[in-house]
């Protein structure tokens, strides 16, 4: 007994020693949570919501443009003579929380939604697998009746749209999301659409470089729910992310940049046969361009 | 005799430990480090603020271990932090900034009597992979058992491998202005 005691004391100070050697490991580790940033460059893969918000006090501008199909080459200017134009801006109202609307071409159409975090990926005390966000869309056709005479109501202007985001930043380069969607239009265009349209994308994201990311989206729209005529969308695109802007230059088969448009009612496929059995290309150029300006800066002291 | 032995090599270690003890540690979670990389012809400000930098001090030897995580810096611009994290300083690849120095002048500063001291702190700096030596000078302010340091330093970015694109080199400097403001206490 009297020896372990005595043998205690020659590894007292051995102990302090070793706490000398590196101060830092006094220390110890500190418990702090590490949230995934930078899933993707900006809040939009290219149509669609990514896992990003805009952060608190912060506008982005968004500058869209969805051009003609490539097939008629040069006398098309490769289908620069015509564009589909969406222009919005978004806001984040906290870091988790972000709202935005829009005004596009097509349709006359304004769209506003508000998007939250429900779930953020991290590490360290706190530990989240996925990030979840949900997002809540309204949009509006304000073209003109197409028949004055029918009985018209404002409500067949409407279209909703419910999606949950769930994804997972793999690693520094790799970004990996679902989004189940449900469109509600409260008139389609023909009887053989449904008002509900059930949808399941998916979307990633690879960096090549520190400012350059190669982006893909696609929805599918599980048969039975539309007209033979409609496709699902196809985009992949490059992000190239300057100082305050981020270019997104794609390509894809929808001419439109609101979910009821680009799930529910884009046209041609990357590549399909038309009624004389001529293979031809929907392929088209697209671009977003995306600024943001703080207008609230946060209090740093 | 044999327990004599014992007890004299064991009351050696001992005061040997009691004298290690004696020295007491100071440290803090809560250091304030400012960095700033304006470049003089730019038109916003390339700044960002740390509270969470963390410090120990050992009095006994002069000493010194700072380390701050990279994410824990706040800028006035979200992106301009993205920017940081993803391009400048990769944090997720390298999360920390480390600091192993120690007092170089330490016969001039008396940690135990209340007064302000020049301090010249020489040692190893890394940063995004990089280990540097470097020295700064400091202010050491002993007041009712704590210790304060004020310290500023710049540090050459290409000397750490952050380099800056040709784009923004006209609003971010070569250079860092790293400031520090740190109250240390004793440990416990």
């Amino acid at each position: 007994m009297k020896k372990v005691y005595l043998l205690s004391f020659f590894f007292l100070p051995v102990f302090l020693h070793a706490q000398g050697d590196d101060l830092l490991s006094m220390l110890g580790d500190e418990k702090t949570t590490d949230y995934a940033t930078a899933s993707f460059k900006t809040n939009r893969v290219v149509n669609g919501h990514s896992l990003e918000n805009t952060a608190k006090g912060v506008l982005d501008t968004k500058f869209s443009h969805r051009f003609n199909p490539l097939r008629q080459g040069l006398y098309d200017i490769f289908g620069l003579d015509g564009a589909s134009i969406r222009i919005g801006a978004d806001y984040g109202i906290t870091d988790r929380l972000m709202v935005g609307a829009g005004r596009s071409t097509y349709e006359k159409t304004i769209d506003g939604f508000v998007k939250y975090k429900i779930l953020r990926q991290s590490t360290g005390a706190r530990n989240m697998p996925i990030t979840l966000a949900y997002v809540a869309d309204i949009q509006l056709n304000t073209l003109k009746f197409e028949d004055p005479t029918r009985d018209n109501k404002f409500s067949d202007r409407v279209a909703y749209t419910h999606q949950l985001l769930i994804g997972r930043k793999f690693s520094r380069s790799f970004t990996l999301q679902l989004m189940p969607t449900l469109i509600h239009r409260n008139l389609t265009s023909s009887p053989n659409d449904k008002n509900d349209v059930m949808a399941i994308g998916a979307a990633g994201r690879i960096k090549l470089t520190k400012r350059v990311a190669l982006n893909a989206e696609y929805y599918f729209v599980p048969d039975g729910q539309l007209e033979a005529a409609y496709v699902n969308s196809l985009s992949i695109g490059f992000d190239i992310e300057t100082g305050g802007h981020v270019f997104q230059l794609h390509f894809t088969n929808s001419p439109y940049m609101t979910y009821k448009g680009f799930v529910t009612e884009t046209q041609e496929d990357w590549f399909f046969k038309n009624d004389e059995g001529k293979m031809l290309s929907g392929i088209r150029f697209g671009f977003n361009i995306s600024r943001v300006f703080t207008l609230v800066k946060p209090k740093i002291q | 005799m044999q327990k004599l032995w014992f007890f004299l090599i064991a009351a050696v270690l001992m005061t040997s430990a009691v004298a290690a003890q004696n020295a007491p540690k100071y440290l803090t979670r809560d250091g304030k480090l400012k960095f700033d990389a304006t470049a003089t012809s730019s038109p916003e400000k390339i700044e960002a603020l740390s509270n969470s930098a963390t410090c120990v001090l050992d009095a006994g030897t002069g000493e010194m271990a700072w380390q701050v995580l990279l994410k824990g810096f706040k800028f006035e611009k979200a992106l301009m932090q993205e920017h940081f994290n993803e391009n400048y300083v990769e944090s997720d690849k390298f999360p920390k900034a480390t600091f192993k120095g120690r007092i170089t002048n330490l016969s001039e500063v008396n940690l135990s009597k209340d007064g302000t001291y020049n301090a010249v702190v020489t040692g190893k700096m890394s940063l995004h992979g990089v280990e540097k030596d470097i020295t700064a000078n400091g202010a050491v302010t002993v007041s009712g058992g704590k210790i304060r340091i004020n310290a500023g330093f710049s540090l050459l970015l290409s000397d750490y491998n952050i380099s800056i694109p040709s784009v923004v080199s006209q609003n971010i400097a070569k250079e860092a202005k790293i400031l520090i403001d740190a109250t240390l206490e004793p440990k416990q």
